[in-house]
């Protein structure tokens, strides 16, 4: 009778990352030009470099590339997990940033680099799932301090996120502060955004991603069935319980493996599913992998504006994102509040 | 038909439900009355799958339906709930089609024949013209009917409601009752309703079960258990039975309150 599933939101916001990819590859000290980079990416490939463009070449597959691939998995990361935070909660502020998600994967990631620097692979994979770890112990400790029997208001939500979150990068900051040498360059990583070069952390952030956002992806009906509360979605036939801690871990899996490699980088999980919402509706099938592809082109041109800004000096892009953001949320908790539009 | 055995459910150390025994034939509407705390809401929510019980059964041709999981006991029974979480951004045909979950894969793919069943549930509540609207524009009576027409998609021989009316008017009460009482006996359902209102019970119910303190205290034709003794006795209130002037069945009516 009806069509869902139109295919006109998903070109829409496929363009859009498209967009934000190739502005991400082009812009940077040295701008690569689109000509040049078609060029330059069939070079990648075959193996030989175009005459003359030997230097582009190297920032192309040595910097530029990773770093937009890289970015463009923490967006997807950080609004996908936010969509389902917010499902779960049935909450349009759950951001992984607010809730103090973001904060503990990262108090996770650096006691894994306080015990030991990740100098091999093996190391490199301890770090995300500590993070993981810290992850999900502060989504169950944030989500028994804000339920009220079977609800989540929003004061109390934010409140023990903040909460959590201020205890958990207090501890943080402690741990990076008293310690010496190698620890210290977690400052950079863990506050700095997605500033490492090379390919080591997009291999690594790819499996835990796969099977995060995977899962997120493939859940978009459970998590319209718990819109209308755990007892309806029961009664409709959905294992609540089962189904709930899956969607938890999973989106919890999808932040800590984007904070481990990028740090806390605050809001894009709360803007990119709302504009969504907004616009394409509030169907968790489509809203999931719209939100994980907006969000993919947003943080990538929130990374552009990073780097252009105070060029050559870079801002963390996590600093782009509450500029825009913390305006965005206070606008969203304006309008829960008048309308519960939710 | 649905059989309820010796249900017993307890909210900590407070007994709620005593060994409840109630039985609803297919194509029969049985009205559950009582004071407020009663129980029914529990009650509900009990052979529903919501609240663990203690003890006791739901069965259904022999299948014990508190031990079946969430999604095969859905295709045995189907709830309405008070009108109380509908998320309004959804449209009425995308939350009727969610009547259809427990016969879907996880992805939630409706078919042809899923999308049938949910157009036909909708025309039977009288509510295909909302199909595209969204639930957060609708009125109260419309929201009550598409959460039917959503209980209805889920194909099931037994329907339970919650109260149904409690925020209705008048005339959408009684639309919604006697909706509720021809598809019961046109499709051959078991239909269990907790119902404050006595004469709402009296008129639509084939038969009426009252509910006291979590026992059943009389169960019969709304004739035999709306007495002004049982309903004195279960109200602590002073009330008389006069025939009611449209149909064939008693009406109550308050008088003071006892001390």
């Amino acid at each position: 009778m009806m069509v869902r599933n139109r295919p006109l939101p998903y070109f829409l916001v496929s363009l859009f990352l498209l967009i934000a990819v190739l502005l991400s590859i082009a812009i940077g000290s040295v701008f690569i030009p689109l000509g040049d980079m078609w060029n330059l990416l069939v070079g990648v490939f075959t193996g030989k470099a175009p005459a003359g463009l030997q230097t582009s070449a190297l920032i192309l597959w040595e910097i530029r590339l990773p770093r937009t691939v890289l970015v463009l998995l923490t967006g997807a990361a950080l609004s996908g997990s936010g969509a389902a935070y917010q499902g779960l909660f049935r909450n349009p502020l759950a951001d992984p940033y607010l809730i103090g998600v973001a904060s503990g994967a990262g108090l996770g990631a650096v006691l894994a680099m306080s015990v030991q620097w990740p100098n091999s692979l093996l190391g490199f994979m301890t770090v995300p799932a500590a993070a993981f770890i810290g992850a999900l112990l502060t989504v169950f400790v944030v989500y028994a301090l804000a339920r009220v029997g079977k609800t989540v208001p929003t004061t109390n939500l934010i409140l023990a996120g903040v909460a959590f979150s201020s205890f958990a990068t207090a501890l943080t900051t402690f741990l990076m502060l008293s310690s010496t040498g190698e620890l210290r360059r977690a400052i950079a990583w863990i506050l700095g955004g997605a500033s490492q070069a090379g390919w080591s952390p997009v291999l690594t952030i790819l499996p835990y991603l796969a099977i995060g956002l995977g899962i997120l992806v493939l859940s978009g009906h459970a998590l319209n069935l718990l819109q209308f509360g755990e007892d309806q979605a029961q009664q409709l036939g959905l294992s609540v319980t089962r189904i709930r801690t899956l969607l938890l871990m999973a989106a919890s899996l999808a932040t800590a493996a984007a904070v481990a490699f990028s740090g806390t980088i605050g809001f894009v999980g709360l803007i990119v599913p709302h504009v969504m919402r907004l616009w394409f509706g509030a169907d968790y099938r489509r809203l999931l992998p719209l939100s994980i592809i907006g969000g993919a082109g947003t943080l990538l041109l929130a990374d552009v504006f990073a780097r252009t800004i105070l060029s050559p000096q870079e801002l963390p892009v996590g600093i782009v994102t509450a500029l825009a953001g913390a305006p965005f949320f206070l606008w969203v908790l304006r309008r829960a509040k008048n309308q519960g539009y939710w | 038909m649905l059989k309820i055995e010796n249900l017993s459910v307890s909210y900590g150390s407070r007994q709620v439900l005593k060994g409840i025994s109630l039985e609803v034939n297919s194509g029969e509407v049985v009205a559950l009355i009582g004071p407020n705390g009663a129980g029914k809401s529990t009650l509900v929510r009990s052979v529903s799958g919501i609240v663990p019980v203690q003890g006791g059964t739901v069965r259904t041709n022999g299948d014990n339906l508190l031990a079946l999981p969430a999604m095969q006991r859905a295709r045995f029974l189907a709830v309405v709930p008070q009108v109380a979480t509908m998320p309004p951004a959804y449209s009425v045909w995308e939350t009727v089609l969610m009547g259809r979950t427990p016969y879907l894969n996880f992805l939630g793919q409706a078919s042809a024949r899923d999308e049938t069943i949910a157009r036909n549930s909708l025309a039977k509540v009288d509510a295909l013209e909302l199909a595209e609207r969204r639930v957060g524009e609708l009125s109260g009576g419309e929201q009550q009917r598409v959460l039917l027409a959503r209980a209805l998609t889920q194909s099931t021989p037994i329907l339970l409601l919650d109260e149904p009316t409690v925020h209705l008017d008048l005339q959408h009460q009684v639309s919604l009752m006697e909706t509720v009482q021809a598809l019961a006996h046109a499709e051959n359902l078991a239909v269990l309703i907790a119902l404050h209102d006595l004469n709402l019970a009296a008129r639509y119910a084939d038969r009426v079960a009252l509910l006291v303190d979590g026992v059943i205290k009389a169960a019969g034709t709304p004739r035999q258990v709306l007495t002004p003794e049982v309903i004195s006795a279960a109200y602590h209130l002073e009330v008389k039975v006069v025939p009611h002037p449209f149909a064939d069945v008693p009406l109550v009516l308050p008088g003071k309150q006892e001390r």
